[in-house]
């Protein structure tokens, strides 16, 4: 393929700005999905005896699921076709791993991918006080800040690393929030993952950064099955952000995450996601169908967990960031703007399972609308018999800019508790003639006005990332209402 | 010299349904020019027409500004030719912050007239300088475009844009509407600081009670699409007097 050709009629498409391929030498496996495959990434990682025996039951299974076709998960409002699982490869590593000591080791060709991308691996990360945990494809190539967190007793690394270093505290979490039984994904997640993060916040400490990590999808072909873990011990702090891009892709790539939170008692999480996969072009060809399991347990008393998510890429979004609710007042956040446009498809929200007593949990969904896209919020709430007094507040808001494309709600309620008190409320709005007409009449284009009215109609939770995330998800969002409408 | 204004035989209608019926209005740089008329005589549709809203068809008719064809522009093309209108119901616009908002109007028109943006600070500073002229809160450029604003607020805060963007043309639309005799103070004294020999107004009123503060060269009746009468600023008084009976009997107009 020209590739210099059809990266410019690429970009004239669709203004995907991160549509390219890094050519790093990687350390690709045949496609296909069997046991010899499971133990051959598992021997490929030097993994320990009871991960692979973890993975092997993991797939066994998915293969149980995938044997029934009735059981692929199609509740979704989701039009896609269906994925041939034996026609992916399942792990890909650069191929020059070594365990780097500084940056100056690291491929250089890597690191030009970083900066194209704008990931400042460089020293400008203890300026902005983020410590990056970078992954290209599935290895982390580059853990910076380790020692000065390490100095606090915070491990944030990769999980492979965690793997070969904290094996009991692995041992203890891993699973058990999503466990491999729990969804179709989240069970070839368990079986295949590649690599990941993993963070652990010790007793009554504040981390003092925002720990991130960039995905990034890289070698042609293959999938992206990233594992998170995050466990935050009593009385601590952490706020993590993720944000990803792909580069461009002719065939679709199937990504299926999992992201576990644990907070125990008195302990806070506040997790951020940017996704920015590639949505696929015009035609809604070659984008990330996205499917990915993230849920967090509130499990000691007074604890809380928050997740703020923007949502502009993939072709196929299925994603339903999750808090279980089980110590008593413990508080669980979801924050979301999801952006679809062109062909992309969208089935996100939330669920809030309320166990313990005195939970409360609050929603606050924006959908917005453009091109023949459709986005729906799913969501539910949901309150155990024995939780007294639980308390929830969702609010769904759609926009639709243009006329072909669809916002759909989906709220579910399951209230076993008299006690309860929930309240929802939903709105479906197009952009006012009116707020356009006031805006022209000010001087400001209509696609300004788009813009000036969408970011506002998100403002209150893009407000509640972390600044400097803010920034880039305004612009980020900014970016991807330019030609989605006009 | 050319005329800053010039409508001749002006028609218009919304959905089919004829509004303006022939408007001829003349308004020169340094005029301010009254235009009064009960409910429903086409004052709104005239101020919506020159501001090119969509809704409205011209039928017939041309609009002159600075003796080139108006209708032929877009709505920000015209706002950015220094075409202003204070709107009657100012439009809120949730989550959008006033100085996100001002900073786009006022660059978006400097770049036009090929001057440098304004940096934040510069836009602080004018801010400041020009919220004085109508008493705004400062507190009200943190909020959302008029967004919880009481109705006095929404209409200092057009005047407040008016000083803002520096127009050359200004078009106020029943802008004493829902204000008490203070803010309708405040407000004229922020619209009167604004007058200048470069800049013309055009007052749509349905109360002379502005006129005491705002004091016009000109007032024009409006009566069923047309102006039917005028003169200067004692025909606002005569009208205050007798109302808008009288006219359309002189216009041959069955009284309402």
């Amino acid at each position: 393929m020209n590739t210099d050709t059809q990266y410019l009629h690429d970009v004239a498409d669709s203004d995907y700005e991160h549509g390219w391929v890094t050519e790093i030498e990687a350390d690709t496996i045949p496609k296909g999905l069997n046991e010899g495959i499971i133990r051959l990434i598992s021997s490929k990682k030097d993994e320990p005896e009871w991960l692979l025996a973890w993975r092997l039951r993991a797939f066994r299974h998915w293969q149980s699921l995938a044997a029934e076709t009735d059981k692929y998960p199609r509740w979704a409002h989701l039009d896609y076709p269906d994925i041939d699982y034996q026609d992916i490869s399942y792990y890909s590593a650069p191929s020059s791993k070594p365990k780097y000591e500084s940056l100056d080791e690291v491929d250089p060709e890597l690191l030009r991918t970083f900066e194209r991308l704008g990931i400042p691996l460089e020293e400008q990360k203890r300026l902005t006080g983020v410590a990056v945990d970078a992954v290209i494809d599935s290895v982390s190539v580059g853990t910076t800040f380790k020692e000065e967190l390490a100095r606090q007793g915070i491990i944030f690394c990769s999980f492979s690393e965690a793997v070969e270093h904290h094996p009991e505290l692995v041992k203890k979490y891993m699973g058990s929030v999503v466990p491999y039984t729990d969804n179709f994904y989240a069970a070839l997640n368990s079986a295949v993952f590649s690599d990941g993060s993993f963070c652990y916040i010790p007793k009554g400490v504040r981390c003092p950064m925002e720990l991130s990590t960039y995905f990034r999808i890289n070698e042609a072909g293959t999938g992206q099955f990233e594992r998170t873990l995050i466990v935050a011990d009593e009385g601590s702090y952490v706020s993590y952000l993720e944000g990803c891009t792909a580069p461009q892709r002719d065939e679709n790539q199937l990504h299926a995450a999992v992201v576990e939170i644990i907070a125990h008692k008195d302990a806070e999480v506040k997790y951020s996601t940017i996704q920015n996969w590639y949505p696929g072009n015009a035609e809604g060809k070659g984008g990330v169908f996205n499917f990915v399991t993230k849920r967090g347990i509130c499990d000691g008393d007074r604890s809380k967990i928050s997740w703020t998510q923007l949502e502009t890429g993939s072709s196929i979004t299925w994603k339903y960031p999750s808090v279980i609710l089980k110590g008593n007042d413990s508080i669980g956040e979801f924050y979301s703007v999801a952006f679809t446009k062109g062909r992309q498809q969208a089935d996100t929200g939330t669920k809030m399972i309320h166990i313990g007593n005195n939970t409360s949990s609050t929603i606050i969904s924006k959908g917005i609308s453009a091109g023949r896209s459709n986005n729906s919020y799913r969501g539910l709430v949901k309150v155990n018999k024995g939780a007294k007094n639980a308390r929830n507040f969702s609010q769904c808001d759609s926009m639709l800019l243009g006329d072909r494309c669809g916002a759909h709600t989906f709220p579910y309620l399951e209230i076993n508790n008299p006690t309860a008190q929930v309240e929802h409320e939903a709105t479906t709005s197009k952009v006012g003639e009116d707020q356009i007409f006031y805006c022209n009449q000010r001087g400001i284009s209509e696609q300004d006005a788009i813009k000036l009215i969408v970011s506002g109609f998100c403002q209150e939770i893009l407000a509640m990332l972390p600044m400097e995330f803010a920034v880039e998800a305004r612009k980020l969002l900014a970016i991807e209402l330019e030609g989605s409408v006009g | 010299m050319t005329p800053l204004l010039q409508i001749n035989n002006l028609k218009a209608s919304v959905e089919d349904m004829a509004i303006l019926k022939g408007v001829d209005l003349t308004v020169n740089a340094g005029e301010v020019h009254a235009i009064m008329g009960p409910n429903g005589s086409g004052k709104s549709t005239l101020a919506a027409v020159l501001a090119g809203r969509e809704d409205y068809e011209v039928e017939d008719g041309t609009v002159l500004y600075r003796g080139e064809d108006l209708l032929e522009l877009e709505v920000d093309e015209r706002a950015r030719e220094g075409v202003f209108l204070a709107f009657q119901y100012p439009v809120e616009l949730p989550g959008v912050s006033m100085m996100n908002f001002l900073k786009q109007a006022v660059n978006s028109i400097r770049e036009h007239r090929g001057q440098e943006p304004l940096n934040a600070a510069g836009l602080l500073k004018l801010t400041r300088e020009k919220a004085a002229l109508v008493n705004l809160d400062p507190s009200l450029k943190k909020r959302s475009v008029n967004e919880g604003f009481s109705g006095g607020e929404k209409k200092r805060n057009e005047i407040f844009q008016l000083a803002m963007l520096e127009p050359t043309l200004a078009i106020l639309d029943e802008t004493d509407s829902g204000l008490d005799i203070d803010a309708l103070r405040t407000v004229a004294d922020g619209v009167n600081s604004l007058r200048s020999p470069d800049r013309g107004f055009v007052v749509i009123t349905h109360y002379q009670r502005l006129l005491d503060y705002i004091v016009p060269d000109f007032v024009h009746v409006m009566v069923d699409g047309r102006i039917v009468k005028s003169g200067g600023k004692e025909l606002a008084l005569d009208l205050e007097e007798k109302g808008y009976d009288w006219i359309r009997e002189e216009n041959g107009a069955v009284p309402a």
